[in-house]
């Protein structure tokens, strides 16, 4: 019975950790395509973010300066793409798809010709990560049955970016359904005439938008990589951008739904993992590479069955154009 | 600069605006009186949204200046107007449909960065609103549930929210049944009593007869005249807005008809099991004849010219052409036009065009098969050209420019260039639905003649409109359509009383 218990604790434990770079990228995409700005570029900025961080924290030491550069190298991507979309008014997927490709290009070149590591930074020391926090009396409560499994495993032990996107949910629901930011965002999505006749900017709005989301996509790139991990591996997104673009629309863009999107995918990733060599009765051994799929697979059958009709903020993907 | 008393709600002065070449709005000068309603008439591109979008920040004019109430006035974002009390009931409402009715009314007036307290106080001025000028609406509903008329209640809730005191309304009953317009003049005649300036943008000329005190003709961009309402007929405006004598009425020679051209015989359609959107419909149309279709809109007289169309095969009934019976199966549009058939659809913008497409590319649109238009494998772009050019032409569409997307016509030119491709193929039965649907009144005068020439030509054409007027102009039978079925025919002569109790319902057969 404990070893139940502590095994589902520990891939809990586990979903958690791999669910908060999608959390974090999945409501990034939700400032942005809630202000009709449709994002496939969530990847491209959580890489370059990711690579921010494992550079500058390798440098200066400093895992803070290393979350800030991801801040500032992700929103700056995000402005890129505003520019093109908001101002120029260009097709947002083929600006997502550019910025995707620009980042995974320029990280591993940059990467290489300055750390000369084959495209990663250098492993990072403890003092320049984000480090799990233990909390007061976690190891003293680990023995205690159910309650030590929940306390010690699944509430303490993270760092400090996990708390952050735990708390960037409920925050996120009172900008978008409390604020007047929020009202105006939800609706520049839905009818941006509506919006420009009330005398409100749409482009200034949807830039605003564009900036949440590059911030927010930073916290995911710099949880990447200096602290779930100690350093930028190149390519290390793996396709989670795209994930989280999928847990969006699985969320139907709604800020609660969202956490629990992530917290799906996030799950499946990590009951793939546990499953990796384990032999199922009747099966015999399942191919790494399948258990691997699983999640994707499981994306796939989600979106097609399960979410029911998405509808997206009905004015998504088009560039806002004064006519009268 | 303190408020003059007396002086105007509005005073234009030598307002100019051009795009490009198109000067949209030539030396404008008007003076709107305060607590009053104030009718600006014109056809489609005469300049009259223009005008008001300058008024509204939208554009800025060239040259002139701004008055309001006696200020100069610096407009050059919908933000300065709305300072300047000018609230705008657009003609496609700026609403976002998910939101409730307080959302939109509050969108750009918060009162704050969260919302809570905005929303409280906005939520008891909006009763106060609503009880003040009977615009009931519930504050809390989804505006996607509400009906069009409940709609535009929040347009103008949404400007009286931000202490307008100049309310403009961009064809306001475009979208209105007849009773939900009524409501609306009782509010805006409520608006005035309480001292709110109204400006009425319009076409519709009996509207300007029935409700404004002055009334303001544009025409190519200028204002031709400036008259009170009372002191005008409605000759006179459309005179002043074509600016050439308009028949109010067209002149229908007698044309005897001929033989039974196309009949439809029992056409159903089972919508559930004991619904049919079509029940029924049996109806002869002869060479040299127009039948009307009258009814409110929505009981089967779409369905029917769908079904005539060839547009929809899930019906039982037979078409007949001359006699032989077109079968369901091979009824699709092509099937319908080979056999000397052709459909003006209601839906001009759905139906009828390919919006993007060149004009001359929707000339040819359905018939881009026939002979005339290859070269090989090709098109034949030359031919296609000068084929659109002479139906631009002998249409009077204007610009008469085949190269143009047919987005970029007005209405009335849209609806031209669908019946120039319909008519100059030179079928022998016609089903023309909603002619002159967003039409300006002097295309409506130039369809009206082209569908009474080719009635003398011999052609039988079958009309379905909404506007009764129309249908009483052109039509020398009024087939009467209710729930899917025909419930009654009669002349063009008889009474409205008849044709309003055939229309909803009543089956009293009128003397005919």
């Amino acid at each position: 019975m404990a070893d139940v218990v502590a095994l589902i604790a520990l891939i809990i434990d586990s979903a958690i950790r791999l669910s908060v770079p999608l959390l974090f990228a999945c409501l990034a995409g939700l400032y942005s395509e809630r202000s009709s700005i449709f994002d496939i570029g969530l990847e491209g900025k959580m890489l370059g973010a990711a690579f921010a961080a494992g550079a500058i924290a390798a440098i200066t030491g400093s895992a803070w300066m290393g979350l800030l550069a991801a801040i500032a190298a992700s929103s700056a991507l995000a402005l890129l793409h505003g520019f093109a979309c908001i101002t120029h008014r260009g097709n947002q997927i083929v600006s997502g798809v550019a910025i995707n490709i620009i980042a995974a290009g320029l990280t591993a070149q940059l990467g290489a010709s300055w750390f000369s590591q084959g495209g990663q930074t250098p492993s990072l020391p403890n003092t320049a990560r984000f480090l799990p926090l233990e909390w007061p009396g976690a190891e003293a409560l680990a023995g205690v049955p159910l309650i030590g499994a929940v306390y010690s495993e699944l509430l303490s032990g993270h760092n400090i970016l996990v708390y952050l996107a735990a708390a960037t949910v409920p925050l996120t629901w009172w900008v978008l359904y409390r604020t007047r930011f929020g009202l105006r965002l939800r609706a520049v999505g839905e009818n941006p005439a509506a919006v420009d006749t009330a005398g409100i900017s749409v482009t200034w709005l949807r830039y605003r938008a564009v900036i949440c989301c590059g911030v927010l996509c930073g916290f995911a790139g710099a949880y990447l990589s200096i602290a779930q991990s100690a350093s930028f591996i190149k390519d290390m997104t793996a396709g989670k951008g795209f994930i989280a673009l999928a847990a969006l629309i699985f969320a139907k863009w709604r800020p609660v739904q969202a956490l629990g999107a992530c917290f799906l995918f996030g799950l499946l990733d990590a009951v793939a993992i546990r499953l990796q060599g384990v032999a199922f009765p009747l099966i015999g051994d399942v191919p790494v590479q399948f258990v691997q799929a699983v999640p994707y697979i499981l994306t796939v059958v989600l979106l097609a069955g399960f979410v029911g009709r998405a509808i997206p903020p009905k004015a998504g993907g088009v560039p806002y154009v004064k006519e009268r | 600069m303190a408020e003059t008393a007396g002086s105007p709600a509005i005073r234009l002065d030598g307002i100019s605006k051009s795009f490009g070449p198109v000067r949209a709005n030539r030396d404008i000068s008007l003076a709107v009186e305060k607590g009053s309603i104030h009718g600006i008439v014109g056809e489609n591109g005469a300049g009259k949204s223009t005008l008001m979008s300058i008024l509204y920040g939208f554009y800025q004019a060239d040259a002139g200046s701004i008055h309001i109430s006696g200020r100069p006035a610096n407009i050059r974002t919908p933000q300065d107007a709305i300072a300047a009390g000018i609230g705008m009931v657009h003609q496609h409402f700026m609403l976002v449909d998910p939101f409730t009715v307080l959302e939109n009314v509050i969108l750009g007036a918060e009162g704050g960065l969260t919302l809570r307290q905005g929303m409280d106080q906005a939520r008891t001025e909006l009763i106060a609103l609503e009880r003040d000028y009977g615009l009931e609406v519930s504050p809390d509903a989804t505006v996607s549930s509400l009906t069009v008329g409940q709609q535009q209640r929040v347009e103008i809730l949404k400007a009286l929210f931000r202490q307008a005191d100049i309310l403009i309304l961009d064809e306001p009953t475009g979208v209105l049944t007849p009773a939900e317009a009524d409501h609306l003049f009782r509010i805006l005649g409520q608006l005035r009593d309480t001292g709110k300036t109204v400006i009425l943008i319009t076409h519709k000329l009996r509207e300007i007869m029935a409700i404004t005190d002055k009334v303001s003709v544009m025409r190519q961009g200028e204002i031709v005249d400036t008259l009170h309402t009372k002191d005008v007929s409605l000759e006179k405006l459309a005179e002043l807005m074509v600016g050439r004598r308009v028949l109010m009425q067209v002149d229908k020679q007698t044309v005897d008809a001929g033989e039974c051209v196309f009949e439809a015989r029992d056409l159903t359609i089972a919508k559930a099991q004991y619904v049919r959107s079509l029940d029924k419909v049996s109806l002869r149309v002869h060479s040299g004849e127009i039948v009307g279709i009258a009814g409110v809109a929505g009981n089967g007289q779409s369905e029917l010219l769908e079904v005539i169309g060839g547009m929809r095969s899930d019906y039982t009934g037979d078409i007949m052409m001359r006699g032989r019976t077109l079968r369901p199966a091979i009824s699709a549009p092509d099937a319908i036009r080979a056999n000397g058939m052709a459909h003006v659809p209601e839906d001009r913008h759905r139906m009828g065009l390919v919006m993007p497409f060149e004009a001359s590319e929707n000339c040819i649109l359905g018939y881009h098969n026939e002979d005339r238009y290859q070269r090989g494998a090709l098109l034949d772009r030359a031919a296609i050209l000068s084929d659109a050019a002479g139906k631009l032409e002998r249409f009077d569409v204007r610009p008469p420019n085949p190269h143009l997307p047919a987005s970029s016509f007005s209405g009335g030119n849209q609806q031209k260039i669908v019946l120039a491709r319909e008519f100059e193929h030179d079928p022998d039965f016609l089903a023309v639905g909603q002619p002159t649907r967003g039409v300006d009144i002097g295309a409506i005068e130039f369809i009206h003649q082209h569908l009474l020439d080719m009635r003398a030509r011999g052609k039988a054409i079958l009309l379905v409109s909404v506007e009764l007027d129309e249908i009483r102009a052109l039509a020398d039978r009024i087939v009467v359509m209710f729930a899917g079925r025909i419930v009654g025919e009669c002349l063009p002569s008889v009474s409205d009383a008849q044709i309003g109790a055939l229309m909803a319902g009543l089956e009293a057969e009128p003397g005919v």
